[in-house]
């Protein structure tokens, strides 16, 4: 028995040393660029290791001034876009998602199975005549393409999340309710919107980084650097004269992970939840 | 269930036709924002696409119909061929190793370990960071010819490393490893698949002599398959789509010599470089074929390997 136990011992040491590699591996491209945003540039080059010998916050000043504007102008502006984009999808998904999960009316089987396959669709097929469209509104170089879809409920992926996790609600809920003389509107925002406050949390957590990181929207929308979000922004960097200082650079690309990084520690119970439910039986 | 299983089973929550549809008004009224998106951000959009498929566009001036001349262009244009076949080695490199990896460590993972916690977060930590600009500029500078890799080789002795993201033939490698290092969300979804197994399963196995090896044959792989099959699915039609990597990592050329041109990057360039607004719709419909058969035949070979126990 003992010998069993010694076995089961080692092959744990073993197996967590194999994970904590693994971890290392994974993290330690991030940890470097962190270290080397705060050393300077010509050191970069010459240090693939993680040892700070001299601090320097030059970067950070320096990559804060080196654009058009400050980047605070930037972090602004995906900050409007982001809050837009997450007031957009918590209205528009979780009405949509009530629908599907809890009323009944001719089509819903059709229509959710349409719903469903917009989740699957690329968005390179709809881009050009979206293109077309927004520019025909002299919406181009406004932050409207980006926001005002989300108040359609384009991002079926939540409409989906929402709809797992109504379906989990008690029934009973639904006829107490109606015994009550409760209308479908009520029961849904005084009922419905408390409890599933997981899913709402859920949803606007990865909207916040999807919206945050996205890129070929605002590429392709935005046009002039003072509408620029933070991914623009970085992007210039690689095209401006500062483009070999990877210094400021990296300071700039460490300030625009941090609001990610946030968001994944303070919401990471609901964010494995969220992709949990969606991804197996509900 | 999830998506695919709803998809797949579609009849299952049919509804008599009268006296069970009390909701009509409500239904419409709460589907409203859904349906106006349907109708002219993703409906609508589709159907214009398809006809200006057939059409020269500059967006200055009408769409010129044009009959078949963009499918036909698309025949002998040699750059889109090799978008393609970068895209597909993206895809059916990428997305394998991606999910051979996230599978493997969601395993090694089991449930009760000490420390899941933290090992969870810092392998599901980079799929969250991994779409961003940032993390592309990082790669650009990590896998550059005097990047943090080939430092590292110096130290290690290797006296002429390759140009990794300057080099035709390791760039693209570059961006599939990228891809890979953001296993984490599905890595997510299996664990939680793991978890729904019966820890019986595994005591009734171990009874009857089985080791971990066979235990992971004969029950975590069968029992794993609808979730992998969902994963496997879902990933490949992301893959197709990415674009941000391969955008920033080679500045928006999708050099060197075209090896990181992705399709989506390819017509990006075409439609928004060029403003051949006609030829990037006729590739995007492309495109989207190409996802759809393959998808379809992913559903169509998952009845020879995918697991239903219930």
């Amino acid at each position: 028995m003992t010998d069993a136990r010694a076995g089961f011992r080692i092959r744990s040491a073993g197996k967590h040393a194999l994970l904590i590699a693994a971890c290392i591996l994974m993290i330690y491209p991030l940890l470097w660029m962190l270290v080397s945003s705060l050393r300077p540039t010509e050191v970069i080059f010459r240090s693939p290791g993680l040892w700070l010998r001299d601090i320097t916050a030059e970067n950070y000043v320096l990559g804060w001034n080196a654009l058009t504007h400050p980047f605070s102008h930037y972090l602004l502006n995906s900050g409007v876009v982001v809050l837009g984009s997450i007031l957009g999808n918590l209205l528009s998904c979780s009405m949509a998602a009530y629908a599907f999960a809890r009323l009944r009316f001719r089509g819903r089987n059709f229509l959710f199975a349409i719903m469903l396959l917009t989740i699957m669709l690329p968005i390179h097929v709809v881009i050009v005549p979206q293109y077309i469209l927004f520019s025909k509104f002299v919406w181009v170089n406004t932050f409207l393409p980006l926001v005002l879809p989300k108040f359609l409920a384009t991002d079926a992926f939540f409409v989906f999340l929402m709809v797992q996790f109504i379906r989990g609600l008690p029934k009973e809920l639904d006829e107490a309710a109606r015994i009550d003389g409760c209308g479908h509107f009520r029961f849904f925002t005084r009922i419905v919107l408390p409890l599933m406050t997981p899913a709402i949390a859920a949803t606007a957590i990865f909207t916040f980084i999807w919206t945050w990181n996205d890129f070929f929207s605002s590429l392709i929308y935005l046009t002039s650097p003072d509408n620029y979000t933070v991914p623009l922004a970085l992007r210039s960097f690689l095209d401006s004269s500062s483009g070999s200082n990877w210094g400021a650079m990296f300071a700039m690309s460490i300030l625009s992970l941090l609001p990610v990084f946030l968001a994944f520690l303070f919401g990471q119970k609901f964010l494995v939840k969220g992709i949990s439910t969606t991804g197996i039986k509900g | 269930m999830n998506a695919l299983g709803e998809l797949g089973a579609p009849g299952r929550r049919a509804m008599g036709r009268k006296g069970d549809t009390p909701d009509s008004k409500a239904g419409f009224l709460f589907l409203l924002p859904w349906l106006c998106g349907l109708a002219f951000i993703t409906v609508g959009p589709m159907l214009a696409s398809l006809y200006l498929s057939f059409t020269d566009y500059n967006l200055l001036e009408a769409p010129n119909w044009v009959g078949l001349d963009n499918f036909k262009r698309m025949l002998g244009d040699g750059r889109l061929h090799n978008s393609l076949k970068v895209t597909f080695a993206y895809v059916l490199i990428g997305t394998p190793l991606q999910l051979a990896l996230a599978l493997a460590i969601a395993v090694l993972l089991n449930r009760g370990m000490r420390g899941l916690a933290f090992y969870r977060s810092i392998f599901y930590l980079p799929s969250l960071l991994g779409s961003s600009v940032a993390i592309a500029i990082l790669w650009r500078q990590i896998f550059g010819t005097a990047g943090l890799v080939n430092q590292a080789l110096s130290v290690l002795g290797v006296a002429s490393p390759p140009g990794w993201i300057a080099d035709p033939r390791t760039a693209l490698g570059t961006i599939i490893l990228l891809h890979v290092w953001t296993f984490g969300s599905p890595m997510i979804i299996f664990l939680a698949g793991l978890r729904q197994i019966p820890a019986e399963y595994y005591e009734a196995a171990a009874m009857d002599g089985a080791g971990k090896w066979q235990q992971f044959r004969r029950i975590t792989l069968p029992l794993l398959t609808p979730i992998i099959f969902f994963n496997l699915v879902l990933q490949i039609i992301a893959a197709f789509q990415a674009f941000t990597q391969a955008f920033v990592v080679s500045n928006g050329t999708g050099g060197p010599s075209d090896a990181t041109m992705f399709c989506t990057l390819y017509l990006y360039q075409r439609g928004f470089g060029l403003f051949d607004m006609g030829y990037a719709s006729a590739m995007a419909w492309l495109l989207l074929a190409i996802v759809g058969i393959l998808t379809a035949a992913n559903f169509f070979f998952s009845r020879f390997w995918v697991f239903y126990d219930d």
